[in-house]
């Protein structure tokens, strides 16, 4: 009985939960990046509390992204090397199931975690408290968001060796309206005002996300695999 | 239709920067059959085999898997080729036991992957993690998946590399193995196989083949 389409999804979440598990240290470093970087804003450019709270929810967006789009590199660059990206392509499941779970097992490894610890570099930050739960929000369906755009980049520069400034320059055109509703749902927040309305711009983002990017990341690969 | 071959090919032609990497005017891979594929290193076995997994397509020329296009039945030529390349695609961070759940096209049991590692000689390494077993023993954990499948039809890109002679004797016994029980093997390799009924195959075409002999 061959697997079937759910199964196919969970198979590749499963495998690279644990190959993750195995690699802690590797798997750490995002969110190791994200507060070190965060902690650089006080040191060099002001520890005034008042000037900080204002661009506090911009930095931690800014750099949330950076995280994110640093780890995403390596998302297929393992499975190319050892062959097992040639494997998934000439197996008979749908491609888009196993490119979900593997996208789905990136977001679990470093989205999650970076949102987790946000509000912490908010209190670092003096991040106003009507904005935490906006942050969080927005950084949950955000970071989602910045995974499934940056596999698009990490697939199509799969197969070369440095790739990883090309990356940058392929994805960031992606993330900038990602950036723009994620940073905009916690000043509304701090604002006063209806932060919902953003965070539902990202929430329906997100779901174009989900339904298109799979599909880009598939015929991708079937294209990177010609030669 | 008789008893079509397995495999046709037909007037198959691939070519990378103009020029011509693989062409095969007829080749058939019956069923019981070990074919073996020849050729002195950068004559294209390795591109034959990946076209035949349909990993890269050809410019010209068919497939025919069963009587019918490859195309037409991707699904099921698919679900029925097991393909092992110079790449092992052996996660070298999990266990052996876990590579191969995940490798595998079906829910596994614990016990069927214990038991086919143990017939690779891989007994007491299940639980360990890859990067520490050798070159030979992570090659035996991808060729532990033969023993687990249950497609027809395998597809072997130089098998032997880094295996002991033990190991090359296991292998060629499951390949035989295989065969009598309805299967096929397509194998690129330069050394001489010791199973029977070994049809071999020169990528070349015989005309090259002449001239280097």
């Amino acid at each position: 009985m061959r697997k079937y389409t759910s199964d196919g999804f969970y198979a590749y979440l499963r495998r690279d939960l644990l190959q993750s598990h195995r690699r802690l240290g590797e798997a750490a470093s995002p969110l190791i990046f994200f507060v070190m970087a965060s902690t650089l804003v006080p040191l060099g450019i002001t520890p005034d509390p008042a000037s900080l709270a204002e661009i506090a929810s911009g930095i931690i967006w800014v750099f949330a992204l950076l995280a994110t789009m640093l780890s995403v590199g390596g998302l297929f660059a393992g499975d190319y090397q050892d062959g097992s990206l040639e494997q998934l392509l000439i197996s008979p499941q749908v491609l888009v199931m196993p490119v979900l779970g593997k996208v789905t097992a990136h977001w679990l490894i470093t989205g999650l975690p970076l949102t987790l610890v946000s509000p912490l570099l908010g209190l670092m930050l003096f991040l106003p408290e009507a904005g935490y739960l906006p942050m969080t929000a927005s950084l949950a369906l955000g970071t989602a968001c910045l995974s499934l755009l940056g596999a698009v980049g990490a697939a199509l520069t799969v197969s070369l060796q440095k790739g990883g400034m090309l990356l940058a320059l392929i994805v960031m055109p992606l993330y900038m309206p990602v950036i723009i509703f994620g940073a905009a749902t916690v000043q509304y927040g701090i604002d006063g005002l209806a932060w919902t309305a953003p965070l539902a711009i990202l929430g329906a983002m997100l779901a174009a996300a989900i339904a298109l990017c799979p599909l880009a990341i598939a015929s991708v690969l079937r294209l990177t695999s010609i030669n | 239709m008789g008893n079509p071959s397995l495999i046709s090919i037909e007037n198959l032609r691939f070519e990378r920067d103009d020029t011509t990497v693989v062409s095969c005017d007829q080749l058939h891979v019956n069923v019981g059959e070990i074919l073996q594929i020849e050729g002195p290193n950068g004559s294209g076995k390795t591109t034959l085999l990946r076209l035949l997994t349909t990993a890269i397509q050809p410019q010209e020329g068919t497939i025919l898997y069963c009587g019918k296009s490859i195309a037409e039945c991707r699904f099921e030529y698919l679900s029925d080729i097991l393909f092992i390349g110079h790449q092992s695609a052996v996660k070298l961070t999990l266990t052996a036991e876990e590579n191969l759940a995940w490798m595998a096209e079906s829910e596994l049991s614990s016990a069927a992957s214990l038991r086919a590692l143990e017939s690779l000689g891989l007994a007491g390494y299940s639980d360990i993690p890859c990067y520490k077993l050798s070159a030979g023993q992570q090659r035996r954990v991808a060729l532990a998946r033969l023993l687990l499948s249950d497609a027809r039809l395998w597809y072997l890109d130089e098998p032997f590399t880094a295996i002991d002679r033990d190991g090359v004797k296991l292998l060629e016994r499951c390949m035989e193995d295989h065969v009598s029980s309805g299967g096929a093997v397509v194998v690129s390799t330069h050394q001489d196989l010791d199973v029977q009924d070994v049809r071999h195959y020169s990528v070349l075409g015989e005309s090259l083949l002449r001239a280097y002999s």
